[in-house]
């Protein structure tokens, strides 16, 4: 072989792995990538059945109840229009509160939310972006009701 | 008075970054030397400065003078003095003057142990770097000044975050922020070079060492980082794909490549536009890492549009340096020249598909990590990606890097032959498969990820010691005679080796149980049982908290001893934490922590085996180490020498191949 040709080896090759590591990747991430979802939405039947996605929110106070067992528990995620019911089997992070912020990862199961994982942040006076995305779109959605409503009546 | 001095010293500071940043550059492109030999003491002046500042900052800590809104918003009279002295870069105000009194530190070591560096390369070296320091001085005194008085003062301050109160917490930021910015240097080696269109073997030779140096900081620092989060946090994680870790973990990704294409570089004179396109690359990887972590937009993108001062300064500094250097680097790429002829097997070629695999691999925690961030900017939606994508993705891209961890070494430099690899190589790969497939079923279950991780952790080991043996001939008093820059890469490669068991064991085997527990109530975990003896109530310094007791035996019999988890509640801010009780050993941990009482006055308890989970670590201070060994050799004293010669004026390679760190640096 001349060396233009081993030059012309060596580019194909390192373009074949690039492509190959290219395909993975994007095949990878497509399949990985977790879509939140507000009560809302999940009521209205937008968020997939059979996918894990994010519901975030806020814990419905007197909401929070133990299973026998002692580390399941059961609580209620709210964007203060609609709510969702949540189960998670698991020790729940410090900063789980009703009333406070919450993000939970899992998937649908008829009514209820199973929960793989149970995030709240290390800060009390922070709020999980995506809880603050899910009330703020609720009152906005309140919002741009009453005004349609408005505009309805003479 | 003391807060005052230290803004004083800022803004003298940025006087000096900005003569720094100006007249050396200016004096190598005129060939004025009296300019050039300004860089120097300029430069010491300007790590003067910016030391009186950040001491000032750390005595208004010290002296809880609450009268300066970063103290009082970060501090407390209660805190202890080592977590007062680290609450100094605590705050994002603080971590900004630590991240530019390491930069003028840096600079300053540059231009104290380059005394055979020729002058115009120091000053246009030194002039970069001033001019990164303009850029984050204008940053502080702007938008972030840490020395911001209150008026009336607070009577006390709001306390450090609890998290943050740890010892692990004190040297993490300083080390990965060493590690950031010991980036700078090496890019601003690539600009200087880019400036005069030299690019010899000596360029390599010089930028070498401070790039090594960077990446032990590095590596360091994303180790504790690390480990802190896995005894701090209190659930046993120690990875989690979090944007904050990935913005540590891209720049250590390409500076990695950085390294290994500079070693190229300075022996073989090849891959040299390649290798000062990872040095722009590394360090503005670190400054996007500072900008995710720093500006606010990870915690929301919308907290970022509503004061974006601090975020639009960050990208735009950003855009700046980026596309700055870039546009310098497609002038000047030409004149770099690929130089450098190798086969397509030889060790280039082998290093060559290690940076371009490393380099994929870094591109793609970068997807995963800017994504989300984009698409919320533009109003797309929210989404997030999992770790599974990021394990999906690394598994693949790294197996074959490990791989050709253990061939590269063993090939020669610009031709190798298949016969004489295989034969290097088939004990190795023999010991490793079969260590991979009788390991796993000697722990009692079988698992293909087990396996392939244990058969990469084989492989390093096994190659490393071929190469060993390999320069012990013809007898063992030839191993006396390797350079520690040899030893060094044989450490740090058996360092990734001591990661991958770690990782793989403890993906493979750990056990963990969340357990509800009263008083007298026992579990068995990975071989120990577990007896919860209660829960008491201990006074800290600022916190109060409930300390549980566990007895733990070996199921055969043996030691029986106790575990202290606690769950603390932190006055000031009144912030819960939990504070994990480990127990380490050479081949497992147990870890247990406290979840929350019951009304019914049982615990939940989290109870863990974590086997080799401390190899992680273990193995990530050892790559650290070989880092250390090969900055220590001594070619880095001598070699420079040669380089006094006449400079050559253009890049040519080195001829001779078989010996070439005994080369000369030009021909």
């Amino acid at each position: 072989m001349t060396p233009r040709h081993k030059r012309l080896v060596l580019a194909a090759t390192v373009l074949g792995g690039t492509a190959v590591a290219v395909a993975l990747v994007v095949n990878a991430f497509r399949s990985n990538l977790v879509f939140f979802y507000s009560p809302s939405d999940v009521v209205a039947q937008q968020a997939p059945r059979d996918r894990t996605f994010r519901l975030g929110g806020l814990v419905e106070s007197g909401s929070v109840k133990r299973q026998a067992d002692g580390v399941t528990v059961r609580f209620v995620v709210t964007d203060t229009a609609k709510t969702i019911p949540v189960e998670y089997r698991g020790i729940l992070p410090d900063l789980f509160k009703e009333g406070k912020g919450v993000v939970a990862q899992g998937k649908l199961d008829g009514e209820v939310f199973r929960a793989q994982e149970v995030l709240a942040k290390h800060d009390e006076n922070y709020m999980p972006p995506e809880a603050a995305t899910a009330v703020e779109r609720a009152h906005k959605a309140a919002q741009e009701s009453k005004t349609t409503l408005q505009g309805v009546q003479p | 008075m003391i807060p005052e001095l230290g803004h004083f010293a800022l803004v003298l500071a940025l006087f000096v970054s900005l003569a720094l940043a100006v007249l050396p550059i200016v004096g190598a492109a005129r060939n004025d030397a009296a300019w050039m030999a300004l860089a120097r003491p300029a430069t010491q002046a300007l790590f003067g400065a910016i030391a009186v500042a950040f001491f000032c900052l750390m005595a208004s800590f010290v002296n809880n003078d609450f009268s300066v809104v970063n103290v009082a918003t970060n501090s407390n009279s209660e805190l202890p003095l080592p977590y007062r002295i680290a609450a100094t870069w605590g705050s994002h105000e603080g971590s900004m003057l630590l991240w530019v009194f390491m930069l003028s530190g840096w600079a300053c070591a540059v231009s104290l142990l380059s005394k055979r560096l020729p002058l115009p390369m120091v000053a246009r070296v030194l002039g970069v770097m001033g001019f990164v320091s303009v850029g984050f001085l204008l940053f502080i005194l702007l938008t972030s000044n840490p020395f911001q008085r209150l008026l009336p003062p607070a009577p006390d301050g709001r306390d450090l975050n609890p998290l943050l109160q740890d010892p692990g917490m004190v040297i993490h930021p300083p080390m990965l922020y060493m590690g950031y910015v010991g980036f700078a240097v090496a890019f601003a080696f690539a600009v200087a070079a880019l400036l005069s269109g030299r690019f010899d073997a000596a360029w390599a030779r010089w930028s070498r060492p401070w790039t090594t140096a960077a990446w032990v900081f590095l590596t360091i620092g994303i180790a504790l980082g690390s480990w802190w989060a896995y005894y701090e946090l209190g659930w046993g994680g120690w990875w989690f794909w979090d944007p904050v870790e990935n913005a540590s973990f891209m720049p250590w990704l390409a500076g990695t490549a950085l390294i290994h294409s500079l070693a190229v570089a300075e022996k073989r004179g090849a891959f040299k536009a390649w290798t000062v396109l990872l040095a722009i690359a590394a360090f503005s990887l670190s400054l996007l890492g500072t900008f995710l972590v720093r500006s606010g937009v990870l915690t929301s993108v919308h907290a970022f549009a509503t004061d974006p001062t601090r975020g639009s300064f960050i990208l735009i500094f950003l855009a700046i340096v980026i596309g700055g250097s870039l546009a310098l680097f497609g002038w000047r790429a030409s004149q770099v020249g690929f130089a450098g002829r190798f086969d397509k097997l030889s060790r280039e070629s082998l290093l060559l598909a290690n940076n371009v695999l490393l380099v994929a691999a870094c591109g793609a925690v970068m997807l995963g990590t800017l994504y989300p961030l984009a698409l919320d900017a533009f109003g797309l939606g929210k989404l997030s990606v999992g770790a599974p994508y990021f394990e999906a993705v690394f598994v693949p891209l790294m197996a074959p890097v490990v791989l050709l961890m253990g061939v590269g070494p063993l090939a020669r430099w610009k031709q190798a032959t298949v016969a004489e690899l295989a034969g290097r190589l088939k004990w190795p790969a023999l010991a490793s498969v079969v260590a991979a497939l009788a390991l796993p079923l000697a722990a009692g279950r079988f698992s293909p990820m087990v396996a392939l991780g244990l058969l990469l952790a084989a492989w390093v080991f096994t190659t490393s010691l071929v190469l060993v043996l390999q320069r012990a001939r013809p007898s063992f008093a030839q191993l006396r005679r390797q350079p520690r820059s040899f030893w060094g890469m044989v450490v740090a490669h058996v360092g990734v080796g001591l990661f991958i068991v770690g990782v793989t064991m403890v993906r493979g085997y750990e056990t963990e149980r969340d357990v509800k527990m009263g008083v007298g109530d026992s579990v068995p975990v990975g071989g120990y049982r577990f007896t919860f003896r209660g829960v008491q109530e201990v006074q800290g310094p600022n916190y109060v908290a409930g300390r549980g007791t566990l007895d733990v035996q070996s199921e055969g019999g043996g030691a029986v001893f106790q575990m202290f988890p606690e769950k603390r509640m932190y006055k000031v801010q009144g912030m819960p934490m939990t504070e994990a009780a480990i127990r380490s050993g050479l081949t497992r941990d147990l870890y247990v922590s406290l979840g929350e009482m019951l009304p019914d006055g049982t615990w939940t308890v989290r109870v863990y085996h974590k086997p080799f989970v401390d190899w992680i670590w273990g193995g990530a201070f050892i790559m650290a180490f070989g880092g250390l060994l090969a900055l220590s050799d001594r070619r880095y004293r001598v070699a420079v020498k040669a380089v006094e010669l006449p400079p050559p004026l253009a890049a040519e390679p080195p001829t001779a191949g078989k010996r070439p760190q005994q080369q000369p640096a030009a021909t």
